[in-house]
């Protein structure tokens, strides 16, 4: 059976099977990149293994003329190139879809499908008759096939040369090689087949003022424009590229031009528990640290951040989500570290937390980050995830404003030291709970002993049951303050329906365009995305104005639901949990049909229009 | 118990030191440890020794982590800041304080359950990275704050109060220090204030990371016959190798020492610390060979004390010249300098266009 009839012009996805070290990362970020460069909007997602070489991996690449970020939940293209997938690989294809595999071998007759168009393309063959070197022919068999779909799906061969020439600026002869073997592919693809497949790509102009970059790159930038000079971190998955990109740009803008001295401080702790010791002992001294990581090292930190937030120290901490409990599997994604970041440590605790939902929030919250931990003297940890932080995302252009300063929150310099008679760590004197702190080095009367131990508001040892629950309580009024101060919810109320879905973080992409499906499908729905804890004001409104919750999360034990029936008046039973957790990045398709499953019913048995939509 | 402070009165004839300040603007609060405890002649001596410095109180940045002697920085310069921090974790504290303000001096006082046993691989580190501060551990064999546990320095067959014997080989934080890379490696005794205060001073002007273990007995839980931890055994046991003198920058040396047995070192700053060995054999410089002699004078039961190891080029490897940081604090850097501006953005995000 052919799909020849349908024409499907930018709207389809792409799925890579491959085998990682073997180079294929760089062809689809070139098949990737070479779509944008058209103009046409994409979103690519990798699913690697934890490992460095030799195990299957895959690539999605979602063509999204209307510009959605999330999966779409099909395949139309699979390229399989991987034998030891092969099967569930040709599995996945979506009736009328696509499957190009490398017919230098047979392929087993067994998983032959007659409701898929099947492309047969010799790629090692020719990389083998084209190129010398073992280890070169298994990296230009996947810059072939790179070359084919280009062929197939009528990509401007142009602007993947543009864009190696880009990519191997200082090496060109690896221009050369790598346009001879999409040249093979394109070539070998135009002279067997019908190229282009309708399925194909048309230059647009929907990617003008947006950039392709991933979260931790994007935090990354936040980190140095927010004037973080102290950088401490112990390496694990996902993270480390944000530490990567930090170190990657403070060598390009941070080096004094003249001494050669940089401006910062890059410090690979020998543990988590050492890193956010780091943090906090820089911040305390007036610098502005952070670090970052994932679930298992955020569970290392927890004795610290306990001490941070009673000694009222402020630190930021990044910790890219990954897929748990305990090692669980370090290189797919999941939002399972809310709960844990929400309350680290033992005794009465409470952490602010960012949940950016993509790489441009990566960006403007790590600079609100900072601003938020020096105000309020606290740990602020912004929960990223492994979709987020290590994919890449077609996103708005960032912007800088550069009247912009850093707030430092209530420091006092030497003059207004000077001033006091004398100087008291923790008595608030303006009634936000916020007390003024100062710096070592500037003046002996301002000396104070930062402790975790329980301490009076003038900062003295204590024992005494009251002098303890006065900074105690006192804390409780910072609290307060904090609920003012974060990011507000994202509400969009204009379907005014009694019916809203509640999500966070990265789900944001998928529940936008399944809140477009269902209203395609006579469903409307209102829509809160929540940016921070503790939840602001907004938060309890839109809950008490909702008669039925979906709340949308990427974790198995509801822990985003949790949080809202611990820290809002919400009625528990008006809140249905859709719950997507086996580490890929949750699909709108999931979203429909989990909303649709729990309406349908209720439609039926409610007279019409009782649940708008 | 609650914090006591001390009345900070001065009388006239207290000598005073360079910058007009008497032994009592170095001193803290009133300590709350056990009469007879060493940790406070420790206390006592870091004063002396930041008072013959002349350090500004300001400058003095004091680190600790949790047990008896993680208290003791609360009674000393109480102009300067201090932060108690979490058991065993006060290296990380002074390794981020120090990446943000180099110009500052860190004096970290540990004890032997905090550094030993639970910040252990904390401690290890820092000396790896060479970090600028002076690690005190005031070492008495014993968990004092939770009555009387061995610690990881209490010596094979050495009794606990209430009788039990151990049988696992102690960890030696100065034989550890010197194969780790440390820089400055001293061992000293709480009752030896004459050999401690120069020490401490050299370790304030090292510009690197410097150790100083110091054997500071338990008088409550560790005191007793049979503890190779108490004042009697360490008084009988302990050698001293090599004296430091610390001559100020101001100061002629005038003691006079004899050919071959001194080696003066001139710190940073100009100011010098004079070796004077009192055991003719021990060469402190060579990292290998005084290694050798510690651990054979330990297996016959002795303690060598001093200055025991100095890197002349300390600053090799220090954890600044490593990363390059300006000479200027971190933390006093302008924003305007450190954030790219509009510009610095656009030109960043050309290659995810």
């Amino acid at each position: 059976m052919s799909a020849a009839n349908s024409t499907r012009v930018n709207d389809f996805t792409i799925k890579i099977a491959t085998v990682n070290g073997t180079g294929s990362a760089s062809a689809n970020t070139l098949l990737m990149k070479s779509i944008f460069r058209s103009g046409i909007p994409v979103m690519g997602k990798n699913y690697f293994p934890s490992n460095i070489q030799g195990l299957p991996t895959w690539y999605e690449i979602r063509i999204t003329r209307d510009g959605h970020v999330a999966r779409s939940g099909q395949v139309d293209i699979m390229v399989a190139m991987n034998a030891e997938t092969y099967a569930r690989d040709a599995k996945e294809v979506a009736p009328g879809g696509y499957l190009l595999y490398d017919s230098t071998w047979p392929r087993p007759a067994l998983l032959k499908r007659e409701d898929i168009t099947v492309i047969g393309v010799p790629l090692a063959r020719l990389c083998n008759e084209n190129f010398n070197g073992v280890r070169t022919r298994i990296l230009m068999k996947n810059i072939c096939y790179a070359g084919v779909l280009a062929a197939l799906l009528d990509l401007d061969v142009a602007r993947i040369r543009e864009l190696l020439a880009e990519t191997y600026a200082k090496k060109p002869q690896l221009v050369d090689s790598n346009m001879k073997a999409i040249q093979l592919g394109y070539d070998y693809a135009r002279a067997s087949f019908s190229c282009p497949l309708p399925l194909r790509v048309e230059p647009m102009s929907g990617t003008a003022g947006h950039i392709m970059i991933d979260g931790n790159t994007a935090a990354a930038l936040g980190c140095v424009f927010a004037g973080a000079t102290v950088a401490a971190w112990y390496p694990i998955t996902p993270s480390t590229s944000l530490m990567d990109a930090f170190k990657m740009f403070g060598d390009r803008m941070r080096v004094d031009r003249d001494s050669g001295r940089r401006n910062f401080a890059f410090i690979q702790a020998e543990d988590e528990l050492a890193a956010i010791g780091m943090v906090i002992g820089a911040m305390w001294n007036g610098a502005r640290a952070f670090t970052a990581t994932s679930g298992p090292g955020v569970s290392l930190m927890n004795e610290f951040l306990g001490l941070a937030y009673y000694a009222e120290v402020p630190a930021v901490i990044f910790d890219i989500q990954r897929v748990g409990p305990s090692t669980g599997m370090p290189t797919r994604t999941q939002q399972g570290d809310l709960m844990e970041c929400a309350y680290a440590s033992h005794g009465d605790t409470r952490h602010v937390c960012l949940y950016p939902a993509n790489p441009e929030e990566c960006f403007y919250m790590a600079v609100q980050a900072f601003d938020l931990a020096e105000r309020l003297q606290t740990p602020v940890l912004v929960l990223s995830d492994l979709d987020i932080g290590m994919n890449d995302w077609m996103c708005r252009d960032l912007k800088w404003d550069d009247s912009y300063r850093p707030d430092r929150g209530k420091v006092l310099g030497k003059e207004e030291i000077l001033k006091l008679e004398k100087f008291y760590r923790f008595i608030d004197k303006d009634g936000d709970g916020i007390t003024a702190r100062t710096l070592p080095g500037v003046h002996p009367k301002a000396a104070y002993f930062a402790r975790g131990s329980g301490h009076t508001q003038y900062g003295a040892y204590t024992e005494d049951a009251a002098d303890y629950q006065l900074v105690l309580d006192r804390l409780l009024k910072k609290w307060a303050t904090a609920k003012k101060l974060v990011p507000r919810a994202v509400i969009d109320a204009t379907a005014g329906a009694p019916v809203g879905l509640v999500s966070l973080g990265s789900c944001d992409g998928a529940v936008r365009e399944a809140i477009e499906v269902l209203k395609s499908r006579g469903v409307g729905v209102d829509y809160m995305r929540v940016r921070s804890f503790p939840f602001s004001d907004d938060v309890e409104r839109f809950l008490a104005a909702h008669e039925l919750l979906f709340v949308v999360e990427q974790n198995r034990d509801a822990q985003f639901r949790a949080l809202l029936t611990l820290e809002t008046a919400v009625d528990k039973s008006r809140l249905r949990s859709l719950l997507h957790y086996n580490g890929l990045p949750i699909s709108s398709s999931f979203i429909v049909e989990g909303v649709l499953a729990e309406l349908r019913p209720r439609q039926r048995l409610q007279p019409q229009g009782a649940l708008r939509g | 118990m609650t914090f006591i402070a001390k009345p900070k009165v001065a009388h006239p004839s207290l000598p005073k030191n360079a910058l007009g300040f008497t032994r009592r603007d170095y001193e803290g609060a009133l300590s709350t440890l056990c009469a007879g405890c060493g940790h406070d002649s420790i206390t006592a001596a870091i004063v002396e020794a930041s008072w013959g410095l002349a350090l500004e109180p300001q400058n003095v940045v004091k680190l600790s982590g949790i047990g008896c002697s993680s208290k003791t920085t609360a009674y000393f310069v109480s102009g300067g800041h201090g932060f108690n921090s979490v058991h065993g974790r006060m290296p990380s504290i002074a390794m981020g304080a120090n990446a943000a303000n180099r110009s500052l001096h860190y004096i970290g006082v540990s004890g032997d359950g905090d550094t030993l046993s639970i910040g252990l691989g904390q401690f290890c580190h820092a000396i790896r990275r060479n970090l600028n501060m002076l690690y005190i551990i005031e070492n008495n064999g014993v968990y004092g704050l939770t009555k009387g546990q061995f610690s990881a320095s209490a010596d094979v067959g050495s009794r606990a109060k209430k009788g039990e014997t151990n049988f696992q080989p102690p960890i030696d934080p100065v034989l550890l220090a010197m194969t780790l890379g440390a820089s400055f490696v001293a061992r000293s005794f709480s009752g030896d204030k004459q050999q401690l205060v120069p020490l401490i001073q050299a370790g304030l002007k090292h510009q690197g990371f410097a150790l100083i273990d110091v054997l500071s007995p338990c008088v409550t839980f560790n005191d007793h016959e049979g503890s190779t931890k108490s004042y009697a055994y360490t008084r009988e046991h302990y050698e001293p190798a090599v004296h430091a003198d610390f001559v100020p920058l101001e100061r002629e040396i005038t003691a006079d020492y004899k050919e071959g047995e001194t080696l003066p070192l001139i710190m940073h700053d100009g100011s010098r610390i004079v070796l004077r060995k009192l055991d003719a054999a021990y060469d402190p410089t060579n990292r290998t060979l005084a290694a050798v002699q510690i651990q054979e004078r330990m297996k016959a039961g002795e303690y060598l004390t001093g200055l025991l190891f100095v890197d002349l080029e300390p600053a090799k490897g220090a954890f600044h010249v490593v990363n390059q940081t300006p000479d200027a604090p971190l933390n006093s850097i302008p924003f305007e300098v450190l954030s790219p501006g509009s510009q610095g953005l656009e030109k960043a995000l050309a290659r995810y266009r």
